[in-house]
């Protein structure tokens, strides 16, 4: 067990984002985290990588308990992390991206070590060879969100955690970021997605679990999960008359 | 190839610079020397606002009260310590200020944070002032005074100081950090960078180097006193010059300040009355036309050469 979630709870005012929440996850796997809007799946992303910090509950990850450790610790604890809304650095070279993610993500290296190289090869493992020297603000929302991706591998993560990687893409460019995962799980690192596409949760994803209302209504894998009554009432039966069902 | 020219005469341009700068007092007059000294002073300034400030986007109007620091370090302990102490202490003391404030501070994002180093500056000043005329019982200090040669060479060594720490700092791992902070901060965080921490060690970098010219100036005046020391002048001096030459590289900021000295020191001595009023027109109209300072200029003339370069062929 690479990660145990226990009784997590955060409120924002009087709204309870997380309520509650368990669930663990296994090493290699890939869990799908799904829930209609303001469910408070992004939150949880926020406490486990350290952006906020938990009211109460702990988040154990290899052992430790890391709830409420700064961000950069988490990170270099090994926990990467993509953004809903993209999160870049807009004025600075795509290669650049990558090399921050390896310098910083473990901290040894200097600038002149081996971190080029290894940078090198992230690129063109996520597929962004081509554009290594342009302006990370130049590039389409997909190439953005694929280098969101890349930064993240370039820390060394054992614990990758994607937030929305397909919204806004077409159909193409989804397959594409599936396969993308799928060469990520690969290499051995365990990864926990948010996503609003059914498709992809269904084809790729070990095991669901879905939140509403900052709690946790099921979780199983996603044959059970779409057979599920009460997740088809509050989240799967809405979702056929959405555009990214098609 | 190309590029590899283009840096070794970059080099090259850059030794022969300091040699001259080095055997300037052979060759002028004490006045020129003195000329010189005030407009490293200025390049100084701006060379160490641009460490933290530049890639951040953090505007610290701060620089008055570590300079300050600085020139009353001098005023305490110029008549005990050789002058060489003297400038490091200067320096430390304004990075330990910086340190405390930043900790305490570099939370706070655009407008906010720039007031805050706004206030900083009248608060050790008045309180500066408040010391001196309650504590001591006087207004001014006298310092004491060395030769303008020698202060000459200090403020060099301390220029060529600021020069490699900004270099380093840019071509290191830390340049990229401190970039990358000003893009995204929470990105920056998530990417295995602790934020706080570059943030607050760059601050308190950039305000030694303040304060070691601080010291060095202060020698020069031989009195000092709170409104000569906490000039306000010095907070927004190094900002413009920084805007005026451009930021992208460690010269450009070196190239505006010089220029933009240049320019204030002779407008003083010829338009003493007007001078203020020519120099905000001259601001007004480098912000309009020139965004990117010399540096945007430059590149902008690079460009046209390449593009008809290209069109011939
Ligand atoms: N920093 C914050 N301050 C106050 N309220 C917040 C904050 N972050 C999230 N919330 C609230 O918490 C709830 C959960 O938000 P969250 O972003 O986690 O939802 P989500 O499941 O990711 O939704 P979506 O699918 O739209 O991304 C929402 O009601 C949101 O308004
Ligand atoms: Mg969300």
């Amino acid at each position: 067990m690479i990660l145990d979630i226990q009784g997590l709870k955060k409120c924002f005012g009087g709204l309870a984002a997380t309520a509650n929440v368990n669930f663990n996850v296994q090493q290699g796997e890939i869990v799908g985290l799904i829930g209609p809007n303001g469910a408070g799946k992004t939150t949880l992303f926020n406490l486990i990588s350290g952006s906020i910090a938990p009211d109460s509950g702990a988040i154990i990850f290899k052992g430790r308990d890391i709830a409420g450790q700064k961000p950069f610790r988490i990170c270099r604890a090994g926990i990467a992390r993509t953004f809903q809304s993209v999160k870049i650095f807009s004025g600075m070279s795509v290669f650049n991206h990558i090399l921050i993610g390896y310098l910083f993500g473990d901290h040894k290296d200097g600038i002149s070590g081996r971190g080029r190289e290894q940078a090198a090869g992230i690129l063109e493992f996520v597929g962004l060879s081509e554009m290594s020297e342009r302006r990370a603000g130049d590039l389409t929302l997909a190439s953005q969100k694929r280098l969101e991706v890349a930064r993240a591998l370039a820390t060394r993560p054992e614990l990758l955690l994607l937030d929305e990687v397909m919204a806004g893409l077409n159909p193409t460019e989804i397959s594409e970021v599936m396969e993308l995962v799928r060469k990520i799980k690969e290499k051995g690192i365990t990864i926990i997605m948010i996503e609003h596409v059914m498709k992809a949760i269904m084809e790729i994803c070990n095991r669901v679990v879905v939140l509403h209302h900052g709690e946790k209504l099921a979780e199983g894998k996603p044959e059970e999960i779409t057979q599920n009554k009460s997740v088809i009432e509050v989240y799967l039966g809405d979702l056929t008359c959405l555009p990214s069902e098609k | 190839m190309k590029y590899k020219i283009k840096k070794y005469s970059l080099y090259a341009a850059l030794i022969v610079g300091i040699l001259l700068l080095v055997s300037l007092p052979s060759y002028t007059s004490s006045y020129r020397v003195i000329f010189f000294t005030n407009i490293l002073m200025y390049v100084i300034l701006t060379l160490s606002w641009v460490i933290f400030s530049g890639p951040t986007g953090y505007i610290s109007l701060a620089t008055a009260a570590f300079f300050g620091v600085g020139v009353y370090t001098s005023a305490l302990f110029s008549v005990t310590l050789c002058l060489p102490l003297v400038i490091f202490i200067g320096g430390i003391a304004s990075f330990c200020l910086a340190f405390i404030v930043g900790s305490l501070t570099l939370r706070l994002r655009g407008m906010y944070f720039t007031m805050f180093t706004f206030a900083l500056v009248q608060l050790i000043s008045n309180f500066a002032n408040w010391y001196e005329v309650n504590i001591t019982g006087t207004v001014g200090r006298h310092v004491i005074s060395l030769d303008s040669i020698i202060i000459y060479y200090a403020i060099l060594v301390v220029f060529c100081l600021v020069l490699l720490v900004s270099y380093y700092i840019r071509h290191s791992k830390y340049g990229l950090a401190l970039q990358s902070i000003g893009e995204s901060e929470e990105a920056a965080a998530h990417s295995g960078i602790n934020v706080t921490l570059v943030k607050v060690i760059t601050f308190a970098t950039s305000a030694f180097f303040m304060g070691a010219v601080g010291a060095v100036m202060a020698m020069r005046w031989t009195y000092v006193d709170p409104p000569i020391a906490f000039d306000i002048r010095l907070s927004f001096m190094p900002l413009l010059m920084a805007i005026f030459g451009g930021m992208g590289n460690v010269l450009s900021p070196v190239m505006g300040a010089t220029i933009f000295a240049y320019l204030e020191e002779i407008l003083t001595t010829k338009f003493p009355y007007y001078y203020m009023l020519l120099f905000g027109g001259a601001m007004l109209l480098v912000i309009v036309f020139m965004p990117r300072g010399i540096e945007g200029v430059f590149r902008k003339l690079q460009k046209n050469n390449r593009r008809e370069s290209v069109e011939k062929i």
